[in-house]
């Protein structure tokens, strides 16, 4: 049995953020989960796929955020719970929904996840989602570890179900990826069937249902305000004339320097969970006779600027800070030692910090694609056909990595997709031949819609979709175009090739990127052609392949004694596999070990010194 | 009754983890916060998942004691447990003068440096001794030979856990680790990550 179904009631256990958030929806009888992966929330994902192998729940990797968006709304209007669960871009995707969704409302609770990710750990940008919260007018509860998550999930369920509107749950990379201990609660029985109603002047927006639902979003903001005045989410505690407001993750740092700096006499401190709408009566409450406060919370000055006008409203003067020079930053997550600096600082304390016992300047080790990765092939041949003027807009995931030296690979890159449409963009305004990545889950997400627009509009470019057969960066997910499972090789649900087809490609072929030759001499012929041609490079990630067939590797690759140091192993593919060594009379040694070797075979066909041979094991 | 005089004499531990990807530093941590869970202690364990899949640097944090911030700050360690030297080095920005440091001295090298003939994976000696200057305590061990004879290489990271409940002056002590393993491990690896828990143990 999964393990977030097993624990008993009552008991503790060590959970991931994500996995709280996991157990606490259960705790509130989900019904309905769906997701489309992205760190740091893509353990949300995979634990509710498990769990849908075990149980009546439905769960699904949708083919982008606004679809699963879209589809748990629909069982949310149902009547049955749902949760949508996405990294913090993927609300972006999302958003068009998201806005309408707070209108029309749901029937069943429904719980958006947004995870953030402060200090860009893992994503394109560190933008901070609770402004999505007030955008769309939805309620958001902000946990700052496991144990809230969990609390704050199952709660969710009912606020929302109570309100009829869905509940923002938004969390940040360290509340996802930290395990703290929670108290496991009961299960309630969950809904998996549920009715829909037919309502269609509450549920169809057209323009005068939408200006009714507006206003009654706006009321519903008025009691939600009440219900975060009331909530067991915001507390405070401690006297004293100084204050500090914090909020999410940013709390755990705070008391700790509280503690640290010993003036929990002094402070008077408001943790708040639900943080839209505002509590703005319980924080007008807090800041009576306080003289100083500050607002400690990472990013965006969210919860300080709102704490200000409300001062200026009740015309309370003490001074309210938060972001600054000289206090906390805008960007980056926090630290513990920062917060406490801070704090002392703003309240004038002697504090002074021990020092750290800094390092020395060290050689990086950068993220790399794996040893025998089919992208570096596949980037190895398009830079024999173009060379190095050619201009390569890419997309998110594994492929990213091309970017680093030596496949240098990468010139342009927004979002999810932008590879496809840009291409187009840079195909119109100049002059060198253009040839775009997308990864296959990403071709499904968003790719589909930019390459419908290239051919509508006679854009010129080559573009590469790298299909491993999985989405390989975030975990292994599957997605329409997935052949290999758990239950063998099946026929893809969605053939991209089918799909590119029917977009109004011409010009496709699929070339089998280890057969380096051939996918050379298929790029050679296609990427002159004018306007949009499709070259799909098809060969599985080897660590899902290997996990899943559980192949045992046969064959491994050595550098013989042809070997006349001309490097072309190393600088134009770059597998991590090779190394480069000097023995004691300087003579230089190329070498492949053979543990990261997995035998791809790409290097001996561009190195007459490369051979096969038996792995030793 | 060592336990209790232990926690009385210290409120929180910070114990940093630095590795390379696929070394199971999360595993290592992992278990060291389930073992705390245990005997009672609060703990919070918090994970980086970098970009890649394979070969980038992997850092954890496990806080134990009266402590609810999930990161450890420049200059805070108590202890770091360093997978590879390299990345040793590269973490002791997290160590002061009093931290103990236990580093496997076995190096990965990075390809950055692998693929080039014109720059060396730095001198192992040279960086433990720039480690050793810098903190309160060095205890280096070739955790990868240990590994090897407990029966797999992929056993490195307990011993290294092994080496940390022996010096570590943590709130548990090895059985609690050893009930862990067995709780949570595969029965067919259980054995040899205990021997390699016991070889890491056994190191001065």
């Amino acid at each position: 049995m999964h393990e977030l179904l097993r624990g008993e009631p009552g008991s503790k256990a060590l959970l991931l953020g994500n996995e709280a958030i996991v157990r606490g929806a259960l705790e509130a009888g989900v019904g309905f989960a769906t997701t489309y992966p992205g760190t740091p929330s893509s353990e949300i994902g995979d634990n509710f796929y498990r769990i849908a192998q075990e149980t009546d729940l439905y769960f699904e990797y949708s083919v982008n955020e606004k679809v699963a968006l879209e589809v748990a709304a629909a069982a949310a209007v149902s009547g049955v719970r749902a949760i949508c669960s996405m990294k913090h871009v993927g609300l972006n995707v999302a958003a068009d929904a998201l806005m309408t969704l707070a209108y029309v409302g749901v029937k069943a609770g429904m719980v958006v996840v947004s995870a953030d990710d402060p200090s860009l750990h893992s994503s394109q940008n560190e933008q901070d989602n609770r402004y999505y919260a007030r955008l769309s007018g939805l309620p958001m509860l902000e946990p700052a570890n496991a144990a809230e998550a969990l609390e704050m999930t199952r709660s969710a369920f009912s606020l929302s179900e109570n309100q009829r509107i869905p509940v923002l749950l938004r969390t940040t990379t360290r509340v996802n990826h930290s395990r703290s201990v929670v108290e496991l609660g009961v299960f309630s029985a969950g809904h998996y069937r549920g009715r829909f109603d037919k309502d269609p002047f509450n549920l169809v927006v057209i323009p005068m249902v939408g200006r009714k639902l507006h206003l009654e979003l706006l009321r519903k903001q008025k009691e939600l305000q009440e219900i975060a005045d009331a909530s067991p989410f915001n507390v405070s505690s401690g006297q004293g004339s100084w204050g500090i407001i914090t909020s999410g993750v940013s709390a755990n740092y705070v008391r700790d320097a509280i503690r640290d700096l010993g003036i929990s006499r002094e402070v008077r401190l408001l943790k708040l969970g639900m943080t839209h709408p505002l509590p703005a009566n319980l924080l007008a409450n807090f800041l009576q006779g306080l003289e100083r406060v500050l607002v400690v919370e990472e990013l965006e000055p969210f919860l300080e600027e709102q704490v200000k006008a409300l001062a200026q409203e009740k015309g309370l003067t003490c001074v309210i800070r938060g972001k600054g020079e000289d206090l906390l930053p805008r960007s980056f997550e926090f630290d513990p030692l920062q917060v406490r600096l801070a704090i002392a600082r703003f309240f004038g304390l002697n504090y002074e910090h021990a020092g750290s016992a800094a390092g020395a300047e060290l050689p990086p080790r950068p993220p790399n694609l794996c040893a025998g990765c089919p992208h570096r092939a596949t980037y190895y041949a398009v830079k024999q056909v173009v060379g190095e003027s050619a201009i390569f807009p890419t997309d998110i995931g594994c492929y990213t990595l091309g970017i680093l030296p030596p496949l240098q690979a990468a010139d342009f890159l927004l979002c999810m997709g932008s590879g496809v449409s840009s291409a187009g963009g840079f195909s119109q305004v100049q002059n060198q031949p253009v040839v775009a990545f997308i990864g296959d889950s990403t071709f499904f997400h968003s790719g589909i819609t930019g390459l419908i627009n290239g051919v509508q509009n006679n854009h010129n470019f080559t573009l590469v979709i790298l299909d491993n057969g999985t989405t390989a960066m975030t975990g292994h997910q599957p997605h329409p175009g997935v052949e290999l499972t758990p239950r063998g090789r099946q026929a893809p649900r969605v053939s991209i090739e089918a799909v590119v087809r029917g977009c109004g490609v011409e010009e496709v072929i699929t070339v089998r990127p280890q057969q380096l030759k051939k996918t050379i001499a298929a790029l050679d012929s296609i990427v002159k052609k004018e306007g949009v041609k499709v070259v799909i490079s098809k060969a599985p990630c080897p660590l899902f392949e290997r996990r899943i067939t559980g192949k045992k590797q046969q064959i491994v690759f050595e550098v013989t004694e042809e070997c006349d140091n001309c490097r072309r192993c190393l600088d134009e593919l770059g597998c991590p596999a090779f190394a480069c060594e000097c023995d004691a009379s300087g003579r230089v040694k190329i070498t492949i070990d053979e543990v990261l070797c997995n035998g791809c075979a790409v290097c001996s066909q561009i190195c007459h010194a490369v051979k096969p041979r038996k792995k030793s094991n | 009754m060592k336990q209790d005089q232990k926690a009385l004499g210290r409120e929180s531990w910070r114990v940093f983890f630095a590795g390379v990807g696929g070394q199971g530093t999360l595993l290592a941590s992992r278990v060291l916060g389930e073992a705390a869970l245990l005997v009672g202690v609060h703990v919070v364990v918090s994970e980086i998942h970098g970009m890649a899949q394979r070969g980038g640097v992997v850092e954890s944090a496990v806080l134990l004691g009266k402590i609810e911030s999930p990161t450890i700050s420049d200059g805070e360690a108590d202890v770091l447990l360093g997978f590879e030297p390299l990345e040793t080095l590269r973490a002791v920005r997290k160590c002061n003068e009093e931290s103990l440091v236990i580093s496997n001295t076995s190096p990965l090298v990075p390809f950055t440096i692998a693929s080039s003939s014109s720059s060396n994976y730095p001198d192992i000696e040279e960086m433990m001794s720039m480690v050793a200057r810098r903190v309160g305590r060095l205890i280096t061990l070739d955790a990868l030979e240990l590994a090897r004879n407990a029966g797999s290489e992929l056993t490195a990271n307990m011993v290294l856990l092994g080496a940390l409940l022996r010096h570590g002056d943590l709130p548990f002590d090895r059985q609690a680790i050893e009930r862990v393993l067995t709780m949570k491990t595969k029965k067919s690896f259980l054995e040899m990550n205990l021997k390699a828990f016991e070889l890491g143990f056994q190191q001065q």
